[in-house]
C-alpha cells in the first residue's frame, strides 16, 4: 500500500517548530497524540468519579426518603451560585483558547486570569458550606450529630451516610478544582510570553477539557446532593 | 481531531456565549422544578436537565461536535462503562427481595 | 519488514545501543527512552516477585504440616495477605504490559518512543512509590485483610496497617492508568506508514486491549479503596451494617476492577503467546483476525462478570444467574485462543526452543485454569467450592500457568532483543522443565484439596489432607529452584554470553529487523510497513501437500 518513504525525519514536518517533540513525526501528530491522550485521562476521570456515583445510586434508592430528608440541610442557594459560578468559568475558559486561535496573547491571559478567579470563587463558597456543616455537627465521624426534623421518620445513620457522601464527592470534586487552578496558573507564563498561537496551544485545549470535565461533574452533583429535598 | 480553526477565517465565540446562556437557564429550570413534587419523576427531570447540560458542555465547550470519531468514541465508551457499573450493580440490589416475595406468594 | 532488503544490523554501527547512550545512574534514572525504563521496570518487579515469592514459601512451609508450628493465625494472615498484594499489585498487573510491553509496542508497531516518554517514566516512579507504601506496611507488621480488602473487617476491625497498603494499591492504580493512556496513544496516533490495524502483531492487539481495561477499570478500584481509607481513618459507616452501610456494596465496586484486573493480567501473555507460537512453527497464526477480536472481545465481557464473586455473599440468585450465563460467555472469546494456537502447530515447522516449551506450557496450564474457571463460574457447583483451595488452585493455574509462563517464555524470546546476549540453552530448557513439572506439583493437589473441602486461608488443617499438602510443598521448592535458574544465566548472560546479532530465531516482526540492542530512537531508517504480520516463507511440507491436494 505505502510504496514510498512517507515517513518523515523529526523536525522537518510543522516546519520544525520549537514545540515539536523528538519522537514526533510532525505537530499534527503530536497535538492528535495529546488530545487523545487528554480525553483517555478524563475518561479514567469519569470512573473515578463513578465509583462514589455508584455508592451514591445504591444508597439513594435504599434510604430513600432521609436522603431527601438530609438534603435539605444543604444550602441550595450557595450550591446554585456555585453552579453558575462554574459555568461562567466554563465560557472564559473557553474564550482563552479562542483568544489563543486569533493571536491575542493578552486576551489569553486575561481570561485564564477570569476564570481561575471563578474556580477560587468555587473554592471559596465551598468553604463557608464546609464551615458551616462542621459548625452543625454534619461533619461524619464521632461528632456528628443529626437532628431529624420532628414528625418525619428519624434515621440519623443513614443522614450520615448521606453527608459522608457529601463530603466524598464534593471533596473530591474540590481537589480537582485546587489541581485545575494549579494548571492554569501553569499557563499564565507562556501565555504571556506569547507561546500559544493560533498554530500551536495544545497545553491550553488539554487543560481546558479537564476543566469543562470538572464542571460537568459538578452540574451532576449539585441536583443529586442540593435538589433532591427541596419540595 | 479537535477544532477546525484554521488562521484562515476567525473562530466565532457566538456558540460559547449560546451555550454558557443555556446552561444558565437550565440550571434556573433545575432549580425551579425542584420546587414541585412531581413524585418519582422528581429524579428523572433533575437527571435529565444535568444531561442535557452535560451534552451541552461536551458538544460545544469541549468541542466534540467537531473531533474525530475515535475523540467521540472515547467519550461514549467513559459513560458506557459507568452505566455498565451503575446498572450492574443496581441489577443486584432490585432483584434482591424477588425470592422471597414469589416464596411468600405461593 | 523494512523497505531495504538490508537488515539495519550493519546500517549504522558508530551510534550506539540504548544501553551505552550514556552512563551512571543519572542517565537511568532520568531517561525518558521506553527501553530503558522497561528494564527499570523490570528490575523493581523482579525484587517484589522475590518478596512476594518468599512469603509463598513461608505459607507452604507452615502448610507442611497440619498444626500450626512455624507460624501463628495472626502471622499466617499477614503471610497470604502480602503475599497476594504483593504478587497481583505489585507484579502480575504491571509484568508483562510494563516490561515487555513498555519495550517492544514502540519497536513492534514502527515508533520512535511512546507518545508520552515523560509519562511513562512518571509511572514508573509512581510505581516505585506504591511499592514503598506498601514494604512500609510490611515491614510495620504488615496486613491481614486478605488482598480483597472485604469490609467491614478491613476498615473496623483489623488492626493491621491497611491505610497505608490501600493507599500503596492506590497509587500503583495510577501507574497502570498510565501506562494503559500511554499505550492506547501510542497503538492510535504513532503506526508507521503502513503499519494498519490489521498488520499489527496480536502483542499489540492484546496489549490494547489491556490497556482498555487498565483505563476504564483502575480508577473504580482506586476510588473504593480510598473510601475505604477515609471510612477507616475518619469511622465513617459507608461499608459497615452497623451503621447503615453495605459490605456487598464495597464487593461489587472492589470486583468491578478486580475481575477484569485478571484479564489486564492473562491477555498480554496471551498476546506473547501468540508471538512466540507464529516464530517458532514458521506460520502466520490461524485466524489471525479472530484472535485480534477476541483480544477485544475478552476486554469487553470481562466487564460484566465481576457477580461471581459473590455468589455466596448474599446477591440476588437472579443477578447471579445472570452473572453465572456471562461468566461462561467469556471462556468463549479464551477457547477461541487456544483453539486457534493449537490449529496454528498443525502443519507448522515446530522448533522447541525455549520460549516454545513455555508457550506449550502455556496453553495446556491456561485451558486447566479456563476449564475449572468454567466450573466454578457454575452456580451449584461454587456454592460447594467456594473459598476452598479449589480456588487457590484454578487461579493459580491462570495467573502463575498463564501469566508468569508467558513472561518466562516472553524474556527468553527478547533478551537477546533487550541485551543482545544469548543465554546458555541447556540451563533454560531445564529451566523451562523444573518451572512445569514443579508448578503441576504445587497446585495440581491443590485441586483435590479444595474438592475434599480443605478452606482456604487457615494456617491449620486436618491431618487427613496432610499427604496433598506435602506434595504441593515439595512442588513449590522445585518451581522455587526453576525461578532461581533463569535469574542465574540471565545475569551470566549479561557478561559471558554471545552476540545475539539482530534476529537470532529468525523471527518476523520489525522488533527484529533493528540492531540488538536498539539505537535510542530504534531504527536507523524511515520504517515503512509494507507486508502482514507473521508472514513467514511458505514451509516446503505444506506446499508439497497442498499441491497435492489441488492436483
Amino acid at each position: 500500500m505505502h510504496s514510498g518513504g512517507v515517513s518523515v525525519s523529526a523536525g522537518a514536518g510543522g516546519h520544525g517548530h520549537a514545540r515539536l517533540q523528538h519522537h514526533f513525526d510532525d505537530l499534527e501528530q503530536q497535538r492528535e497524540a495529546s488530545t487523545l491522550g487528554m480525553w483517555v485521562f478524563l475518561c479514567t476521570e469519569i470512573l473515578f468519579f463513578g465509583g462514589l456515583f455508584t455508592t451514591y445510586v445504591i444508597y439513594r434508592q435504599r434510604f430513600h426518603g432521609v436522603f431527601a430528608q438530609a438534603s435539605r440541610d444543604l444550602n441550595v442557594v450557595w450550591g446554585g451560585t456555585n453552579t453558575a459560578v462554574l459555568i461562567c468559568s466554563s465560557l472564559t475558559m473557553a474564550l482563552a483558547i479562542w483568544s489563543a486561535q486569533i493571536n491575542r496573547r493578552k486576551l489569553i491571559v486575561m481570561f485564564l486570569l477570569i476564570t481561575m478567579a471563578f474556580g477560587l470563587t468555587f473554592l471559596g463558597i465551598k468553604t463557608v458550606e464546609y464551615k458551616e456543616k462542621f459548625e452543625h455537627h454534619l461533619v461524619p465521624g464521632p461528632h456528628f450529630h443529626y437532628v431529624c426534623p420532628p414528625g418525619e421518620p428519624c434515621h440519623p445513620e443513614q443522614a450520615e451516610i448521606f453527608f459522608s457522601l457529601y463530603f466524598c464527592m464534593t471533596g473530591l470534586h474540590a481537589l480537582h478544582m485546587i489541581v485545575g487552578v494549579g494548571l492554569l496558573s501553569y499557563l499564565l507564563l507562556p501565555s504571556w510570553q506569547g507561546r500559544y498561537t493560533s498554530e500551536w496551544h495544545n497545553p491550553l485545549e488539554c487543560i481546558g477539557l479537564y476543566w469543562h470535565f470538572v464542571d460537568i461533574v459538578w452540574i451532576f452533583l449539585f441536583p443529586l446532593l442540593y435538589l433532591i429535598g427541596a419540595h | 481531531m479537535a477544532e477546525h480553526a484554521s488562521a484562515a477565517h476567525t473562530p466565532s465565540r457566538k456558540p460559547y456565549f449560546l451555550t454558557c446562556a443555556f446552561l444558565l437557564v437550565m440550571t434556573l429550570i433545575t432549580y425551579v422544578v425542584a420546587k414541585f413534587d412531581l413524585g418519582p419523576l422528581n429524579d428523572i427531570v433533575a437527571l435529565g436537565i444535568a444531561v442535557l447540560k452535560a451534552t451541552a458542555v461536551v458538544l460545544f465547550f469541549m468541542h466534540v461536535r467537531h473531533s474525530s470519531k475515535l475523540t467521540k468514541l472515547t467519550v461514549v465508551s467513559g459513560f458506557l462503562w459507568l452505566a455498565f457499573m451503575i446498572f450492574i450493580t443496581l441489577s443486584d440490589y432490585w432483584t434482591r427481595g424477588w425470592l422471597d416475595t414469589f416464596a411468600s406468594g405461593r | 519488514m523494512n523497505s531495504s532488503d538490508t537488515t539495519s544490523a550493519e546500517l549504522a554501527l558508530d551510534r550506539p545501543s540504548y544501553l551505552h547512550d550514556g552512563y551512571g545512574w543519572k542517565s537511568w534514572l532520568l531517561t525518558k527512552d521506553h527501553k530503558r525504563i522497561a528494564i527499570l521496570y523490570l528490575i523493581s518487579i523482579t525484587v517484589f516477585f522475590a518478596i512476594g515469592g518468599i512469603f509463598a514459601m513461608l505459607i507452604r512451609l507452615e502448610l507442611l504440616t497440619p498444626e500450626g508450628d512455624l507460624v501463628q493465625a495472626a502471622t499466617y494472615n499477614r503471610l497470604f495477605t502480602m503475599h497476594g498484594v504483593i504478587m497481583v499489585f505489585l507484579f502480575l498487573v504491571p509484568s508483562i504490559p510494563a516490561t515487555l510491553g513498555n519495550f517492544l509496542v514502540p519497536l513492534m508497531i514502527g515508533a520512535k518512543d511512546l507518545a508520552f516518554p515523560r509519562i511513562n517514566l512518571i509511572s514508573w516512579y509512581i510505581y516505585v512509590l506504591a511499592g514503598i507504601f506498601i514494604l512500609w506496611a510490611l515491614i510495620h507488621g504488615g496486613v491481614d485483610t486478605g488482598w480483597t480488602f472485604y469490609t467491614p473487617f478491613s476498615t473496623h476491625y483489623s488492626n493491621g496497617y491497611v491505610v497505608s497498603t490501600a493507599l500503596g494499591v492506590f497509587i500503583a492504580g495510577f501507574s497502570s492508568i498510565l501506562t494503559g493512556l500511554n499505550f492506547v496513544v501510542t497503538i492510535h496516533r504513532m503506526r508507521a506508514p503502513g503499519m494498519t490495524w490489521f498488520r499489527l502483531p496480536l502483542f499489540i492487539w492484546s496489549h490494547y486491549a489491556t490497556s482498555l481495561i487498565m483505563i476504564l477499570g483502575t480508577p473504580v478500584i482506586a476510588v473504593t479503596l480510598m473510601m475505604v481509607a477515609v471510612e477507616r481513618a475518619l469511622n465513617l459507616g459507608l461499608f459497615d451494617p452497623r451503621l447503615g452501610g453495605d459490605p456487598i456494596l464495597f464487593q461489587h465496586l472492589f470486583w468491578f476492577y478486580s475481575h477484569p484486573a485478571v484479564y489486564i493480567m492473562v491477555l498480554p501473555g496471551m498476546g506473547v503467546i501468540s508471538e512466540l507460537i507464529a516464530a517458532f512453527t514458521r506460520k502466520r497464526v490461524f485466524g489471525y483476525t479472530v484472535v485480534a477480536f477476541s483480544s477485544m472481545g475478552i476486554a469487553v465481557l470481562g466487564f460484566l462478570v465481576w457477580g461471581h464473586h459473590l455468589f455466596v455473599t448474599g446477591e440476588s440468585v437472579y443477578a447471579a444467574t445472570v452473572f453465572s450465563l456471562l461468566s461462561m460467555l467469556v471462556a468463549v472469546p479464551s477457547a477461541i485462543k487456544v483453539f486457534n494456537w493449537t490449529a496454528t502447530l498443525y502443519e507448522g515447522s515446530v522448533s522447541y526452543e525455549t520460549p516454545m516449551l513455555y508457550a506449550l506450557g502455556f496453553i495446556g496450564l491456561f485451558t486447566i485454569g479456563g476449564l475449572t474457571g468454567v466450573m466454578i463460574a457454575t452456580l451449584g457447583i461454587d456454592l460447594h467450592l467456594h473459598d476452598t483451595y479449589f480456588i487457590i488452585a484454578h487461579f493459580h493455574y491462570v495467573m502463575v500457568g498463564g501469566t508468569i509462563m508467558a513472561y518466562m517464555g516472553g524474556l527468553h524470546y527478547w533478551w537477546p532483543k533487550m541485551t543482545g546476549k544469548l543465554y546458555p540453552v541447556f540451563a533454560s530448557r531445564l529451566s523451562a522443565l523444573l518451572i512445569f513439572v514443579g508448578f503441576n506439583l504445587t497446585f495440581f493437589p491443590q485441586f483435590i484439596l479444595g474438592y475434599l473441602g480443605m478452606p482456604r486461608r487457615y494456617w491449620e488443617y486436618p491431618p487427613e489432607f496432610q499427604v496433598w499438602n506435602v506434595l504441593s510443598t515439595a512442588g513449590a521448592s522445585v518451581l522455587g529452584v526453576g525461578y532461581l535458574l533463569p535469574l542465574c544465566y540471565f545475569l551470566y548472560s549479561l557478561f559471558y554470553g554471545k552476540q545475539a546479532g539482530a534476529n537470532p530465531w529468525g523471527a518476523k516482526g520489525l522488533e527484529w529487523a533493528t540492531t540488538s540492542p536498539p539505537p535510542t530512537f530504534n531504527f536507523d531508517y524511515p520504517v515503512v510497513v509494507d507486508e502482514e504480520a507473521y508472514e513467514y516463507a511458505p514451509d516446503a511440507r505444506a506446499v508439497a501437500r497442498q499441491e497435492a491436494h489441488s492436483a
